[in-house]
């Protein structure tokens, strides 16, 4: 492996592995805010509770995306600084801005929830997760923002006198619209994904706590449970038209990507949709589609049944070399192909819990189901999975490129990941590689023990009861929590 | 004043605000074990009384440098692309270190056991002590120069990182935030758990003051321009003033306000005398990094003003209100108690 194959590894792993914790991050913060929100107007406990029990599930997960999101702002610079000088005309806006208007916010607000329950008013305390939940989807903008300039670079231009591009409207970068397309569908999955993550839980206890504490279950998992499915599905919902809606976008700007996450060798008209391919995947010719569906690839395409003309793999490949010079423009075949997939099918999988956990909690019924306490918290990784498998689709479906050239653009704005390197030799970025795979390694295993030791002990005692706010001047309680 | 200056003050605002606050951080992630072991009564109560002086604040000052990347970024492109290729190695452990603190001072209250809260102790200790010195390293290399070439690619050597100076400044930098954090933790702080942060203050005031003033002295003679000469007195004035206090035991905010004055003064202090070079070439001065060559086109940085002017002041109202609604003093005896879980369920 040479520096560049290790610098992508390297590059993979850490955002793969920080896009594992900000989708909850991003998902929970609202609905821990409406939880509490719910508390304050109607002064029902169970909501307080429930607000106290996932809150400190939020902490345990904020940290490690607060820690992995340092990582993903260094090493544009540190293992990419080629790709830095090219575009950080333009990348570097929103980075900067996230850090401004996002990130601020989020992370001083989040002080002051945690540790002034008692110290603040109770609306300003509220204020402060609605402050934290709005700015961290306000950081999921400007980064996907970035990220669509990647994708499809608009708003930017061309210097031959500097070899750079250049940002010509902040305006076109901010309103690309990949940008709004993917920032709509990556919220819609984090969305997804807490809502799994509430309703997972908070069945999985419904269940447990049918037989000894029915109050419990009625007051407070129930109708956790329900918030959750109900954000679950229109979540998926949300994510079908959104998903819809890039996938269209990206026959178009991206068709070398689309093209390979179909296997679609040659140019066809009313290409049949596969769903099971086997083979190699080494290039196109070594795959066999076992299963086919019709009517479906014209209309992710273009919206029709019939009539659509997509281009294959080779004829784009060959295209792209007259356009940009001898090379290979052939993404991954078989990391895309699989990742599109895995995406897709595992969106089934919550939407079958959200609408049985519905079914089974109709009419004020609580379920005792065994079987459905385990679907419940099998049901609560997939989102997780589907999250990384939609990155890594698009992610290396714009392979080899590191700024796909937009069709319709400046063609000078564009760049592999070969020229965007830094020139590095392979042992430096392997040294480092492993140590952030160590490091992450470690601390997955603790997150994850953290986090099923919360889920498991379920909200606690002293979380029972709201304590009341500390009176003005009181010199012996300066603090309502501490580490 | 151009766009181009206007910028690099403002990243020299951003590295200001970090080196202030979480300057303070560093230095009671550094001092809290130590506090613990001199502290009269359950050391337990007495390292959490310390971590969390910074406990509503640490997460927000952290951003300071996030957004002085952000910024370096937008705004100089080069700059951010040389040093941070350049300085790959440190800036890995600088990262390795921030990592560990960030989930070591969030998860160490998580669970209620003694070799948990032992371990985090350990990751709080480190990822303060590690990007204290290497920052103070990393910026006495940007001073001396890097080899950068005429595409601005550095080829690092071993001494150009690691020698007498940036050792120096490496341990000013470490010397300087123990000194702050303690001042801060006296100032946060009652009853013994401040009793002993003075004591530690004024310990440290002695040897922090012999290592900032060689490097400060060094820096500017080597470094230096004329009108930072007056910037290097302010740090040595309010520095003996620091000493003064903290050795009378009273007075902890003046004294705090003067470790924040000598810090200010010494970010003030790398970044004129480094002005208007960004990263000064050792093998030809003509390929140096410079605020000319490696900014941003004037469009992207009015854009950045705006967005700057904006929100920035917004920043230090907010997290100034956070510091005013956190304003009472921590002890070892009022501290909340720990809600953290047992290792096993019962």
């Amino acid at each position: 492996m040479d520096a560049l194959d290790v610098s992508r590894w390297q590059f993979g792993i850490t955002t793969v592995y920080h896009f594992i914790f900000v989708p909850l991050t991003i998902g929970l913060a609202p609905l821990i805010a409406v939880m509490q929100t719910v508390w304050v107007i109607t002064g029902n406990t169970a909501w307080y509770r429930l607000t106290r029990f996932f809150g400190k599930l939020f902490l345990i997960n904020f940290a490690l995306g607060v820690a992995t999101g340092i990582v993903q702002e260094f090493q544009f610079g540190m293992n990419w600084s080629e790709y830095s000088r090219f575009v950080g005309d333009i990348f570097g806006a929103p980075l900067a801005m996230e850090g401004l208007v996002a990130f601020f916010f989020e992370s001083t607000f989040i002080g002051l929830w945690i540790f002034g329950w008692t110290r603040l008013p109770r609306l300003v305390h509220l204020a402060c997760i609605w402050i934290v939940a709005i700015a961290v989807n306000m950081s999921a903008f400007f980064i996907i923002a970035a990220n669509s300039f990647m994708q499809h670079p608009v708003g930017a231009h061309y210097n031959p006198a500097t070899g750079r591009a250049e940002l010509t409207s902040i305006v076109a970068l901010f309103t690309n619209n990949t940008a709004i397309a993917a920032f709509s569908h990556a919220v819609a999955g984090a969305f997804l994904t807490a809502g799994v993550f509430v309703a997972g839980v908070c069945a999985w206890w419904m269940v447990r706590s049918h037989k000894f504490n029915g109050e419990d279950a009625r007051t407070m998992y129930r109708p956790a449970t329900i918030l959750g499915c109900l954000v679950v599905l229109v979540s998926a919902v949300a994510l079908f038209f959104t998903g819809d809606t890039q996938g269209k976008l990206m026959f178009s700007q991206q068709p070398m990507k689309m093209a390979s996450a179909e296997s679609l060798c040659s140019t066809e008209t009313d290409p049949e949709f596969s769903i099971l391919t086997v083979g190699t995947h080494n290039n196109c010719d070594s795959v066999t589609h076992l299963i086919e569906v019709p009517y479906v690839l014209p209309f992710l395409a273009e919206g029709k049944f019939s009539g659509v003309t997509l281009q294959g793999v080779k004829d784009l490949q060959q295209q792209d070399q007259q356009r940009f010079g001898a090379g290979d423009y052939r993404p991954n075949l078989f990391v895309t192909y699989w990742a599109f997939r895995m995406m897709v099918g595992l969106l089934a999988i919550p939407v079958l819990f959200a609408m049985a956990a519905l079914w089974l909690t109709r009419g004020g019924r609580i379920p005792n189901q065994r079987w459905f306490s385990w679907f419940a918290l099998l049901t609560i990784p997939t989102p997780f999975l589907a999250n990384s498998a939609g990155w890594v689709f698009t992610e290396m479906g714009r392979q080899p490129w590191i700024v796909v050239p937009n069709p319709t653009g400046d063609q000078m704005v564009r760049l592999t990941v070969h020229q965007g390197i830094s020139g590095h030799g392979a042992g430096i970025v392997v040294f480092s590689l492993v140590t952030f795979t160590l490091i992450y390694g470690l601390l997955a295993v603790i997150w994850f023990w953290l986090i099923r030791r919360y889920v498991v002990e379920g909200p606690q005692e002293h979380d029972s009861e709201p304590a009341p706010p500390a009176p003005p001047g009181d010199e012996a309680a300066p603090l309502s929590f501490a580490y | 004043m151009g766009l181009q200056q206007f910028w690099f003050l403002l990243v020299a605002v951003l590295f200001l605000g970090f080196f202030i606050l979480e300057g303070f951080d560093f230095g009671v992630g550094m001092l809290m074990v130590p506090l613990g072991r001199v502290a009269k009564g359950d050391p337990e109560m007495h390292r959490r009384a310390v971590l969390n002086t910074i406990g509503p604040v640490w997460d927000g000052n952290e951003v300071w440098l996030i957004t002085a990347g952000g910024a370096m970024f937008a705004a100089f492109p080069g700059w951010y692309a040389t040093v941070f290729s350049g300085l790959y190695l440190p800036l890995l452990v600088i990262l390795v270190g921030m990592i560990l603190r960030i989930v070591a001072i969030e998860w160490r209250g998580k669970v209620d056991d003694p070799k948990w809260r032992s371990w985090a102790d350990v990751g709080i200790a480190v990822g303060s002590w590690l990007p204290a010195v290497l920052w103070g390293v990393a910026f006495a290399a940007l001073l001396r120069g890097l080899p950068v070439d005429a595409h601005h690619n550095v080829h690092l050597s071993v001494t150009d990182v690691l020698n007498v100076y940036t050792l120096l400044g490496g341990l000013a930098t470490a010397g300087l935030f123990a000194l702050h954090g303690a001042v801060f933790i006296a100032l946060k702080t009652a009853d013994s758990v401040r009793d002993d942060a003075l004591r530690f203050a004024a310990w440290l005031s002695l040897p922090v003051t012999a290592l900032v003033a060689v490097f400060g002295v060094w820096t500017q003679l080597a470094h230096g321009k004329a009108w930072t000469w007056p910037v290097l007195a302010v740090a040595v004035v309010a520095q003996f003033g620091a000493i003064t206090l903290v050795w009378g035991r009273s007075r902890e905010g003046w004294a705090f306000l003067l470790t924040t004055l000598v810090v200010a003064a010494v970010v003030v202090l790398l970044f004129g005398a480094l002005y208007p070079n960004l990263v000064p070439s050792t093998l030809n001065p003509g390929w140096s990094v410079t605020i000319y060559n490696a900014s941003s086109t004037p469009y992207t940085l009015k854009i950045m003003t705006w967005a700057a002017l904006i929100f920035a002041p917004l920043v230090i109202a907010y997290q100034g209100w956070t510091y005013w609604v956190f304003r009472r003093r921590i002890s070892a005896e009022a501290i909340p108690e720990s809600i953290g879980l047992s290792r096993r369920a019962p």
